[in-house]
């Protein structure tokens, strides 16, 4: 397909006519940057035959967003959104967008490709109007079909009007449907991905069977950010049939097969220099603190908090903390590279196609658009496929074997190695209640390895203030945006922290939050989560080992409620039951935004209790799945689901939002079965354990 | 050191010149283009690579070649006849039990090695049957819920 079949941009000019025009004639939308193209040409396109086809640079994680956009569509085109094909994350086919993360798909894609959507919808009712002679009013369109209402016999259809070609009648903005007339948005739809994943069918970047392909094993530096001085490979290359590139301290073994690349690849001796710094998975907490404290700033602040301290009758003072967890997707990164001597093609798993465009275009010294990338169904990314490491190595020793398509498929050594983390980080807060135990006097919150991202929720705080570091290269490792980045941090350090001061001054952890929220639709929200899950008011810790939590992230809302059993000789911690109430606005695929939340507890579950990345120095002691813990089928808890109803047509995104309060409904449902206060993530046995020794006894 | 070994795939005989101990992963993978059997930690941690040897949930990524000479090996690709889906695939896709579904193909696999046997296994022996292998995405709970009902569609009511 030619990217000039369905892109273009046309003069405001042509809006006094409807026609079409022949397809191939109008000059290409620059997919510039930073900018949603305003002709709906870009998204949609009507074939001869009347089949809609919807362009959108978003890509298929697994969160569904095949299946929400098509939704969209088929509402305003009155099509069954399994009718509306999908052609997601290619930079040559589709308008640019910003990387598929931070729950960006349904907060800004959503309402732009639902204006087209509306807008091809009102031209092709013009279309039909004077084609059949008969007003719009008198129009009725389902199917691809448009018919007159008072003479049904009198019809259409897409494919009649448009003719496969473009069309060119511009209403500007048109209003989408109005939610009372809506058939689609709101009602259960198969994923459009489900056959295809059921039957082993769908495609990965890894799937990809290109004649000729060499699959690259790369050489990599025992810790991270050293680089390779000098590399023997005279063994690997004995072995028939592979061959060895080197691209500046990029080597890698090429074979058609992946497994005896891998074995070359062992044959190669490589020496790497670089530092190493001082400092392990136990020390990294301290170092942050030392590294972050010469350049700690009040990023916020109200108030004067000392003058609010002399308020307070019950302070607390606590040190939450948080190791780094790797995004450990089960399809680890992999991209696949083919140079034509004149354009880069990559294949790959990836959140932002066009982010890996313009990396894979710097590091070769192309211009973007000698770059093409094109996004595979991709097997997980929660934040850890935003960048395109992968796809730069691929496309750099492609560039080497001109016309052969290299693949490089990281093992789960190197995925683990490689992955940049959610940051470890130290929050130390110190705050109070006043005597009548209805508002905070003060909230004083010092950051290291994190920044203040989703740290205030909608709570009355007299004063407050949160210092964060400014210090570049803080961490250690490399470190990346994992799920709703520093926002779940942020929720475990208050939401804990709310929680013991509640427990201090004797006061039920939801009467608490209720004198304290100041917005409605938060409060809201905690009725009906306390409602649905049955939360019986008493001051903790009860025994019962019942914990709450709030969080936000953007206009997200969600208020989780769990319950856990201890094992206080082992202190393994299984969570038992986990409910969320959730606030995204308009929820337009109900199953699949449940699927979301579902996924988003069960992830944090290792989030919470057994994910942590081990490290010396630079190097990585995790290296599979049997030291670095994923929460298995016998941790998983029963969950329970609560959508407010909101009345909005404003969607949000799910992605992010159900993650931010999990850690923390844990860590207070532990205080209260036990008594101890857990303030380390993830909650080991072993962190549980040195917890339960501090609880005082009866 | 090529060798000629033949097996039962997806109930057809096939015959591959590869080495003994080259790991059935990569040649449903790579010789014989079957993709749908993942690779996910090539150490049999993770359940991605689960296919059936003799009836039996095997960790294709941890099984050589010469292990399965005159066996019967049964991929994702071979569950379903004439286009029709197996009652474990079908309550997959309606209960929409996967996100990303890279995990898919071994969970619906060592399901199936699991109903096969038992289609009454209760949930907890559900569990214990699919503890190997991971899902990131977390679909766990709807994993559970379609290996049941699968379980209730072929014959197996509690």
């Amino acid at each position: 397909m030619r990217r000039r079949d369905f892109l273009e941009s046309v003069a405001a000019g042509t809006l006094t006519l409807f026609f079409t025009s022949p397809l191939g004639s109008a000059p290409i939308v620059p997919t510039r940057p930073g900018a949603y193209p305003e002709d709906f040409n870009a998204y949609l396109k009507i074939a001869a035959d009347g089949r809609v086809t919807c362009m959108v640079g978003k890509v298929e994680l697994g969160q569904g967003a095949m299946t929400v956009l098509a939704m969209l569509v088929g509402e305003e085109l009155e099509l069954d959104p399994a009718k509306v094909e999908m052609v997601l994350g290619d930079t040559d086919l589709c308008p640019w967008d910003m990387p598929t993360g931070g729950s960006l798909t349904m907060w800004h894609t959503a309402p732009v490709l639902r204006g087209a959507a509306a807008e091809a919808r009102a031209v092709l009712l013009r279309m039909a109007s004077r084609a059949l002679g008969a007003p719009v009013s008198d129009l009725a369109m389902k199917d691809g079909a448009i018919w007159m209402k008072s003479a049904p016999a009198r019809r259409t259809t897409f494919g009649e009007l448009v003719q496969g070609r473009k069309l060119e009648r511009h209403l500007g903005k048109v209003k989408p449907k109005a939610l009372a007339d809506c058939t689609v948005i709101g009602r259960r739809v198969s994923r459009k991905d489900a056959l295809a994943k059921v039957t082993g069918a769908a495609k990965y970047a890894g799937d990809l069977r290109l004649p000729g392909t060499l699959h690259a094993c790369i050489l990599r530096p025992p810790a991270q950010g050293q680089t390779l001085v000098a590399a023997d490979t005279s063994a690997a290359e004995r072995v028939h049939g592979v061959r060895i590139v080197r691209d500046g301290s990029l080597l890698a073994v090429l074979h058609p097969q992946p497994d005896v690349a891998h074995k070359a690849l062992a044959l190669v001796k490589g020496t790497f220099e670089g530092p190493e710094p001082d400092v392990d998975d136990a020390r990294i907490y301290q170092y942050l603190v030392d590294r972050a404290a010469p350049g700690q700033r009040v990023v916020i602040s109200r108030g004067d908090v000392a003058v609010g301290e002399k308020r307070a009758a019950t302070v607390v003072e606590a040190e939450y903390r948080n190791a780094y967890e790797s995004h450990a997707t089960l399809e680890p990164h992999v991209s696949v590279a083919q140079w034509d001597g004149n354009r880069m093609t990559v294949w790959s798993s990836t959140q932002s196609p066009f982010v890996f465009r313009d990396s894979v275009a710097e590091a070769l010294k192309l211009p973007p658009d000698k770059v093409h990338v094109i996004a595979q169904l991709v097997g997980g990314g929660f934040g850890g496929k935003l960048a395109g490491p992968d796809a730069v190595e691929a496309a750099r020793l492609a560039r080497q074997v001109p016309g052969v398509p290299i693949q490089v498929a990281w093992n789960r050594e190197e995925d683990l190695f490689l992955d940049g983390y959610r940051p470890a980080a130290v929050v130390k807060i110190r705050a109070g209640l006043d005597a009548g135990r209805g508002a905070i006097t003060f909230w004083d919150c010092t950051a290291a390895g994190v920044s203040q991202g989703e740290a205030e929720l909608a709570y009355d705080m007299q004063t407050s203030r949160y210092q964060a570091p400014t210090v570049p290269n803080l961490h250690p490792l490399k470190v990346g945006a994992w799920r709703a980045p520093n926002a779940h941090t942020n929720a475990f350090a208050r939401e804990s922290q709310l929680d013991a001061l509640a427990a201090k001054a004797g006061l039920d952890p939801v009467t608490l939050r209720r004198r304290l929220i100041t917005d409605g639709r938060l409060l809201n929200l905690l009725e009906q989560a306390v409602e649905a899950f049955g939360w019986e008011p008493a001051p903790g810790p009860t025994g019962r080992g019942i914990g709450l939590a709030c969080g936000a992230w953007r206009q997200g809302l969600v208020v989780a409620i769990a319950q856990v059993s201890v094992d206080k000789a082992t202190g393994k911690v299984k969570a038992e039951r986990v409910l969320e109430a959730v606030d995204v606005g308009l929820v337009v695929n109900p199953d699949g935004a449940r699927q979301q939340v579902e996924g988003a507890i069960t992830q944090c579950i290792g989030q919470a209790l057994s994910e942590e990345i081990r490290f010396r120095g630079g190097r990585i002691l995790d290296k599979n799945f049997d030291t670095y813990l994923l929460p298995r089928f016998s941790a998983i808890p029963r969950i329970q689901v609560v959508f407010a109803d909101t009345g909005t047509s404003v969607t949000q995104g799910i992605g992010e939002p159900p993650v931010v309060p999990v850690a923390a409904a844990l860590a207070n449902a532990v205080f209260d079965a036990t008594g101890a206060r857990v303030t380390h993530v993830p909650f080991t046995p072993e962190r549980v354990l040195e917890a339960l020794k501090h609880v005082p006894a009866k | 050191m090529k060798a000629t070994v033949s097996f039962m795939l997806n109930g057809k005989p096939v015959t591959v010149e590869s080495p003994r101990d080259r790991m059935l992963v990569w040649v449903l993978r790579d010789e014989l283009g079957l993709t749908g059997t993942k690779v996910g930690c090539e150490a049999g941690l993770c359940g991605a690579c689960t296919v059936l040897v003799d009836s039996e949930a095997m960790p294709s990524c941890s099984t050589a070649l010469g292990d399965v000479a005159g066996k019967s090996v049964l991929t994702i690709e071979g569950l379903a006849v004439d286009g029709k889906l197996n009652p474990v695939q079908e309550a997959f896709r309606e209960h929409s039990a996967f996100q990303c579904g890279y995990c898919t193909s071994g969970m619906i696999m060592a399901a199936w090695a699991l109903l096969k046997k038992k289609p009454k296994a209760t949930r907890s022996e559900i569990i214990e049957a699919m503890e190997g292998n991971l899902c990131r995405c977390g679909a766990h709970v709807r994993i559970l819920d379609a290996v049941e009902s699968a379980g209730q569609a072929m014959g197996g009511a509690r």
